[in-house]
C-alpha cells in the first residue's frame, strides 16, 4: 500500500512532464490537423482545470466561463493590432481577472443554484449589452482579427497550461488550498475557525479567471471575426463544467484528461456521424454520471488500487460525514 | 474583569423576536452556562455573538471594544470562538487537517505553518484524539467528532469559547469526560458560554447560570439559585 503510493506519487509529475515534452515537440512531426485539434484540447484544458480551481474546490458552480472566455476574445478583438501579441494574451487575462472580481464581490454571497443561475445570465447579460453598444453606439457589430499562426497559438496555450497547472499545485499545497477545500466542504464552519471566506472566494475566482481571459485572447488571433454572438457562446461555461465531471472533480488529473478524451470524442463523433452526433454524445454523458460519479479518474483509482491492494481493508469506512449527526 | 457584555441584544426573524433585549456580562475565568426551552433563543444569542448574524439592536463587548456587525473570521481572530449545536466539521479532511485550519487562521496574526503544526499537534493531544490524527474526521464517531470541533476552536488559540451543546446524543460515560474536558479548558485560562440540555452538566460545572425563555433573559444566579427559583422550576426544570 505504501509502496503503491510512493511511486504513484512520483508518477504523476514525471508523465506530466513526459506528456508536456512531447506536446512542444508535436507541431515539427505531425500534420496540421492534429496540430489545430490538439490546440482545441489545450483551450478546453485551461477552461476546465481553471473552472475546476474554483468551482471544484469550493463547490460554487460557476457557468460564467464564457463570459470570462469572452472578455479574452473581445481583448484581443479590439486591442489586437495596437500590442505585441504577449501583452495582449495578458491585457485579456486581465480583463476576466477584473470582470470575475466584480462579479465575485456582487454574486458569492448567493449559494448552491442561486449562484449557478446568476453566473450564467451574466453571460447573457454581457453579450446583450454588448451587442446592443455595437449597433446603436458604434453602429458596427463585431470586429475583424488579424491571425496568427495556428502554430503560435498551440505554443502560447501549452504555457499558459502549463503555468495554470503550476499554479495550481502551489494553491493546493498552502493554506489557501487547505482553507478553499473548508469552504467547499462546511463553508460556516471555515468562516468561523478564522477564514475570510468571501475574500478568499472572489480572490480564487479572479485568479481562475485569469487563465481562461488569457486563452479567449491567444484564441481570438485563431478566428477571422469576432462579435458577441460568437465570444459570449454559453458552450464555453458547459463544457468545461461537462468535461471536468466527466474527468473528474478534485484532482489536478481529471479535468486534463477530461478535457482531452471530451474534445477528442466530439471531434470523432462530429466527423463520423454528423447525423446523431448529439445522440451518442449525450449518451456517453449520461452513462458517465450514472456509472462513474467520480469520472475517469475515479474510474482508473479504482482499478489500480484493485491491482495494487487486492483484499480491501475492511472495519474502518472513510466515508465523510455518513458517520454521525453532521450537518455539512 | 469582564470579558464580555451584552447591552440589549434584539434580533428579529420576521415579526418574531428571537432575542430580545439581552444583557449579560460574562467574567473572564468562568464557566457560564445557558439554559432553556427549545427555541428561547439560545443559538441566536450564539449567532449574534459569533457574527453569523448582525443584531436589530443592541450591542456586544468583547474585551472592552465592540464586535457586533463584525464578520465571524474577524471575531474568532479577535479571540471569540465558538461550537455548533450540529457539528460542523470538514468530514473528508483528516482530524490533523481540521484543527490545522483553526490553528493557520484563527490565529490574531499570521502563523507560519510549522508553528501551526504545532498548536495543533497541541490542541489534538490535549483533546485526547492523538489515536485519530490522519483518520478522516467523518469516520468518527459523534463524540470525536465533537472533539475535533473543540480542538480546531481551541487551535484558534481563542480568549473565550462558545460552546452549542457540546453534550447532546452523548451517552453518560462520554458526558462524565466531556465535563472533565469542559473544565481542563478552563483551567488552562480560557473563559466558557455552553449552552446545554443535560442539566448534571451545567449544575455540576457552571459558576452561574442564565435562563433564556421566549428571547428574554428571566433568571441569572448561581446553579443552587436557579434549581431552586419558582419561575424557572415553571418554565423549563418542570416539578
Amino acid at each position: 500500500m505504501k509502496k503503491s503510493k510512493r511511486i504513484a506519487k512520483y508518477i504523476v509529475p514525471v508523465v506530466i512532464v513526459l506528456v508536456v515534452v512531447l506536446m512542444a515537440a508535436v507541431p515539427s512531426f505531425t500534420d496540421p490537423y492534429k496540430v489545430v485539434l490538439l490546440r482545441t484540447i489545450l483551450m478546453f484544458a485551461i477552461l476546465t482545470l481553471s473552472w475546476s480551481l474554483f468551482s471544484g474546490t469550493t463547490g460554487y458552480t460557476s457557468l460564467a466561463t464564457a463570459a470570462f472566455y469572452g472578455a479574452g476574445l473581445y481583448t484581443t478583438a479590439y486591442l489586437g493590432d495596437k500590442l505585441p501579441l504577449p501583452l495582449i494574451v495578458v491585457c485579456g487575462g486581465i480583463a476576466a481577472f477584473v470582470l470575475a472580481l466584480l462579479m465575485g464581490a456582487i454574486t458569492l454571497r448567493l449559494k448552491g443554484i442561486y449562484f449557478s443561475i446568476f453566473t450564467l445570465s451574466s453571460v447573457e447579460l454581457i453579450k446583450q449589452i454588448l451587442h446592443w453598444y455595437e449597433i446603436n453606439i458604434i453602429g458596427v457589430r463585431g470586429h475583424y482579427v488579424t491571425r496568427v499562426n495556428d502554430v503560435t497559438v498551440y505554443y502560447v496555450l501549452l504555457v499558459i497550461t502549463v503555468l495554470l497547472m503550476l499554479t495550481i499545485y502551489l494553491i493546493k499545497r498552502s493554506r489557501y488550498g487547505l482553507a478553499l477545500s473548508s469552504i467547499g466542504s462546511c463553508e460556516e464552519a471555515a468562516a468561523h475557525i478564522g477564514v475570510n471566506v468571501v475574500g478568499l472566494k472572489v480572490l480564487t475566482y479572479a485568479i481562475s479567471s485569469f487563465f481562461i481571459g488569457m486563452a479567449g485572447a491567444i484564441m481570438a488571433t485563431a478566428m477571422l471575426y469576432i462579435d458577441s454572438y460568437v465570444a459570449f457562446d454559453l458552450n464555453y461555461s458547459f463544457f468545461p463544467t461537462l468535461m471536468a465531471i466527466f474527468g473528474g472533480l478534485g484532482n489536478i488529473l481529471g479535468p486534463l484528461v477530461g478535457a482531452a478524451v471530451f474534445t477528442y470524442l466530439r471531434e470523432i463523433l462530429i466527423t463520423k456521424y454528423p447525423y446523431h452526433y448529439m445522440l451518442i454524445f449525450g449518451t456517453v454523458m449520461v452513462l458517465t454520471i450514472l456509472y462513474l460519479p467520480s469520472g475517469l479518474i475515479g474510474l482508473a483509482q479504482n482499478i489500480w488500487k484493485k491491482l495494487t491492494n487486492p483484499a480491501p481493508e475492511k472495519g474502518l469506512k472513510t466515508e465523510g460525514g455518513k458517520h454521525a449527526d453532521t450537518s455539512c | 474583569m469582564q470579558i464580555l457584555h451584552v447591552e440589549g441584544l434584539t434580533k428579529y426573524f420576521g415579526g418574531l423576536a428571537a432575542v430580545s433585549g439581552v444583557d449579560l456580562t460574562v467574567e473572564k475565568g468562568e464557566i457560564l452556562g445557558l439554559i432553556g426551552p427549545n427555541g428561547a433563543g439560545k443559538t441566536t444569542l450564539f449567532n449574534l455573538i459569533s457574527g453569523t448574524l448582525v443584531p436589530n439592536a443592541g450591542k456586544v463587548l468583547f474585551k472592552g471594544e465592540k464586535i457586533s456587525g463584525l464578520k465571524p473570521y474577524v471575531v474568532c481572530r479577535k479571540g471569540l470562538v465558538r461550537t455548533f449545536q450540529s457539528c460542523k466539521i470538514f468530514p473528508e479532511m483528516s482530524v490533523f487537517q481540521n484543527v490545522l485550519l483553526g490553528a493557520l487562521f484563527g490565529a490574531p496574526e499570521k502563523i507560519a505553518w510549522k508553528k501551526a503544526a504545532e498548536v495543533a499537534e497541541e490542541a489534538i493531544a490535549f483533546t485526547g484524539l492523538s489515536a485519530f490524527h490522519d483518520l478522516p474526521a467523518g469516520s468518527l464517531t459523534l463524540v470525536n467528532q465533537k472533539r475535533v470541533e473543540v480542538a480546531r476552536a481551541l487551535a484558534t488559540k481563542p480568549e473565550l469559547l462558545m460552546l452549542d451543546e457540546m453534550m447532546a446524543g452523548l451517552n453518560p460515560t462520554e458526558v462524565g469526560e466531556a465535563m472533565e474536558l469542559v473544565k481542563r479548558i478552563r483551567d488552562s485560562g480560557i473563559t466558557i458560554i455552553m449552552i446545554e440540555h443535560v442539566m448534571k452538566a451545567i449544575m455540576n460545572i457552571c459558576g452561574r447560570i442564565i435562563v433564556l425563555d421566549h428571547g428574554k433573559k428571566i433568571a441569572e444566579g448561581t446553579p443552587e439559585e436557579i434549581s431552586t427559583s419558582k419561575t424557572v422550576i415553571e418554565i423549563y426544570l418542570g416539578e
